[in-house]
């Protein structure tokens, strides 16, 4: 085996490694292992300075192998390729090292046991490193058009903006109108525009524009093909019930929220005068000169926040817009009738950015705010005189128990995930433990998931306000951008590859490769297998049935793997 | 070192679905055993059987292989196929006079988190137990 010269950084990640691993004792146990030059803790891996210094690292070393152990390779394995390819190193003699997720983080409470874990870690990705060779990537040429799902205020916005940088669009959404919940929306904040107009606004945008074609009444059925290059089918209800192919490069998934529906019972609802906060929307947007309900006038409100939300059965998140939502909805009846009484009964407000200062107008404008405690919330009964009553405690003036007469309770509701289960399992979304659709990294990849060129984007990603729906729905344009408009995509070249050598073309492997990806080729005068390789998917299947072990999966080898066990089978003394 | 540490486990993982669920048994500090190591392949249909017997021979006391079951982005048959690799490498295990439960399958989806925290602390257990 030729020597080779591998540069390894070990990432500090702040304190999120280095405060459960003793990253200097792993510098220290790798730094005189064979082929190793350069071997480095750093505070973050990366950081653009850090970046740099790896960049002049490889060139004054001329290391023809990177090792970074740090966070999940879902995170930074495109990062430090991109280390690798700015110093002239080919970027697949790069291998990504996962001491957060798979240890640090597994292992808080044996900072031993996870230094030692790092150790043979790192030592593995060494001894990959070492045998890996340079690879060049695949291209594929791939379709400039988009499909957006739902047509919401993302996906409209969405559309709007990859057709104004040159993508076709294809915009279906299931139900008969496009628009989505904004359509349905009154005065907005900040802007003070009224939602519905807003949504005509934007459909006609979408109207001016004759690359994007918009289907209603429209569900994804079924997706084939890779990135770059997908074949979808789409199903169209109606009289005349119709199918689709449509050929697009990337999908962005914009498909929205459902609201939290209270059950009967649950602080009251059910009782004549408990409604929510959607409910309690639509009548104030539509009031004039005073609140009615049921032909009453409602001149004392309460609203109970959290419903449905942080609750540790149920939905444990917070739904982050309700608080906002209902803030503004006071001011709101503020304006249409002064007089009224306003009671706001929380447990946190969570008026994050601009919000807090709408906040501040509501209480200046007499709205009244009491914090009730996690373990007694407030109650609701009908009292026999027929008077609608809270009873809640009030932390901020000594916890004592108040009861609130009132015409109308607002509960606060928030955002659920809307059931997608078609669409959810025709493009293998990722889905969270909340429900709704999982990005890769909230922060580094916020609208990207783990199935290549399929993003998601708006309030099916979580809650979110329509402005940050927007905000990730143009997010969403900008990746597509990146993806497309080149024409051609790099694949990953990790793909099958065989040994002609050893090979007897006995024929096994092209039965089990379901993509026909293995033909026949002559090699010193007899037929052998051959990997057609724009064509292999990469997933390796065809290694394990070959008897003669001729196969192997570039990035994965044979050679690769039994070198990564061995060295994981070492266990350091630390 | 505790028992449950120094019993050795090589988990076959996944890049696009059981890994992702391994990453968020950590991103949510569910704990296990650091005697656990994973390697992260495509799928788990393209482990070698010769890997895991590798592995058994070279110091790990049970292979745990995270299979993508039903989830799969490349071969439907995923299940069955990798189920067949689990099989083969017992076979081979058991020609060599070693016990066949020292290979565990299981599918691990990708927020599967709880599910596999469970799945690898009961195999470390049983194989701590068998050790004993």
């Amino acid at each position: 085996m030729s020597e080779r010269r591998i540069g390894v950084f070990i990432c500090h990640c702040g304190g999120n490694i280095s405060d459960y691993v003793d990253v200097a004792a792993v510098r220290d146990a790798i730094k005189d292992e064979p082929d190793v030059v350069v071997a480095e803790t750093t505070i973050f891996a990366c950081a653009d300075a850090t970046q740099t210094d790896m960049v002049q690292a490889i060139r004054d070393h001329n290391l023809d192998g990177l090792v970074v152990a740090s966070c999940s390779p879902k995170l930074h394995t495109f990062t430090f390729r991109g280390v690798s390819r700015r110093a002239g190193m080919n970027p697949y003699l790069y291998t990504q090292v996962n001491i957060r997720e798979q240890n640090s983080w597994a292992h808080t409470d044996d900072h031993e046991g996870a230094t030692r874990k790092a150790i043979q870690l790192v030592r593995a990705g060494i001894a990959k490193t070492r045998l890996s060779t340079p690879l060049t990537p695949l291209e594929v040429e791939t379709t400039p058009k988009t499909l957006v799902i739902g047509g919401g205020i993302a996906g409209l916005r969405a559309a709007v903006g990859l057709a104004d940088i040159g993508l076709g669009v294809f915009l279906i959404e299931k139900e008969a109108e496009i628009g989505g919940w904004v359509k349905k929306f009154g005065t907005m904040y900040p802007s003070g525009r009224q939602g519905g107009k807003l949504i005509d606004e934007l459909i006609e945008e979408v109207r001016r524009r004759p690359e994007i074609a918009v289907f209603t009444n429209a569900e994804l059925i079924s997706k084939s093909g890779s990135f770059g290059n997908y074949k979808v089918e789409i199903k169209i209800s109606g009289e005349k019930s119709m199918g689709l192919a449509l050929d697009v490069g990337s999908i962005v998934v914009a498909t929205g929220f459902d609201t939290y529906q209270p059950e009967v019972g649950e602080y009251g609802y059910g009782i004549d005068g408990v409604v929510t906060l959607p409910k309690f929307k639509q009548m104030v947007d539509s009031a004039k000169g005073e609140l009615v309900y049921h032909g009453r006038p409602v001149k004392n409100i309460a609203y109970i926040y959290c419903v449905g939300s942080r609750q540790p059965e149920g939905n444990a998140y917070c739904s982050r817009y309700c608080c906002a939502a209902t803030v503004h909805a006071s001011l709101e009846v503020a304006d249409v009738d002064p007089s009224i009484h306003q009671y706001h009964l929380y447990r946190d407000i969570r008026t994050y950015g601009k919000f807090e200062l709408m906040y501040t107008q509501s209480r200046e404008r007499g709205s009244v705010y009491m914090k009730y405690p996690e373990e007694t919330p407030p109650s609701v009964s009908r009292r026999s005189s027929g008077q609608l009553t809270v009873t809640t405690h009030d932390l901020l003036t000594g916890g004592e128990e108040l009861e609130i007469p009132v015409d109308l309770v607002v509960l606060v509701t928030g955002m659920v995930p809307r059931k997608n289960e078609t669409l959810t399992s025709a493009l293998k979304l990722p889905v969270g433990s909340d429900g709704f659709y999982n990005e890769i990294h909230p922060k580094l990849r916020p609208v990207e998931t783990v199935v290549d060129g399929v993003m998601i984007a708006g309030a099916c990603q979580g809650p979110k306000s329509s402005y940050e729906s927007v905000a990730s729905g143009l997010a969403a344009v900008t990746q597509s951008a990146t993806m497309l408009k080149k024409g051609v995509a790099e694949l990953d070249p990790m793909v099958a590859q065989v040994t002609p050598e050893s090979c007897t073309m006995c024929g096994l492997c092209e039965e089990t490769c379901p993509y026909d990806a293995v033909s026949r080729t002559e090699f010193e005068d007899r037929e052998v297998a051959q990997i057609n390789a724009a064509v292999c998917k990469g997933c390796g299947g065809c290694a394990p049935i070959c008897p003669e072990d001729a196969i192997d999966l570039r990035g994965y080898t044979d050679a690769q793997i039994r070198a990564m066990i061995e060295n994981l089978a070492e266990v350091p003394v630390v | 070192m505790s028992q449950s540490a120094t019993t050795r486990v090589l988990v076959f993982s996944t890049n696009n679905i059981s890994d992702p669920g391994i990453d968020l048994a950590g991103s949510r500090h569910l704990h296990y055993s650091p005697g656990v190591v994973v390697i992260s392949l495509p799928c788990a249909s393209g482990i070698k059987p010769s890997w895991i017997v590798h592995a058994l021979t070279h110091g790990f006391d049970g292979v745990f292989i995270a299979a993508d079951g039903d989830e799969c982005a490349y071969l439907t048959d995923c299940s069955k196929r990798s189920a067949g690799i689990a099989e083969q490498a017992q076979a081979e295990l058991a020609e060599l006079g070693l016990s066949p439960s020292r290979v565990r399958l299981a599918a691990i989806c990708s927020v599967c988190a709880e599910p596999f925290t469970k799945q690898v602390t009961e195999f470390v257990e049983e194989l701590s137990e068998a050790v004993v």
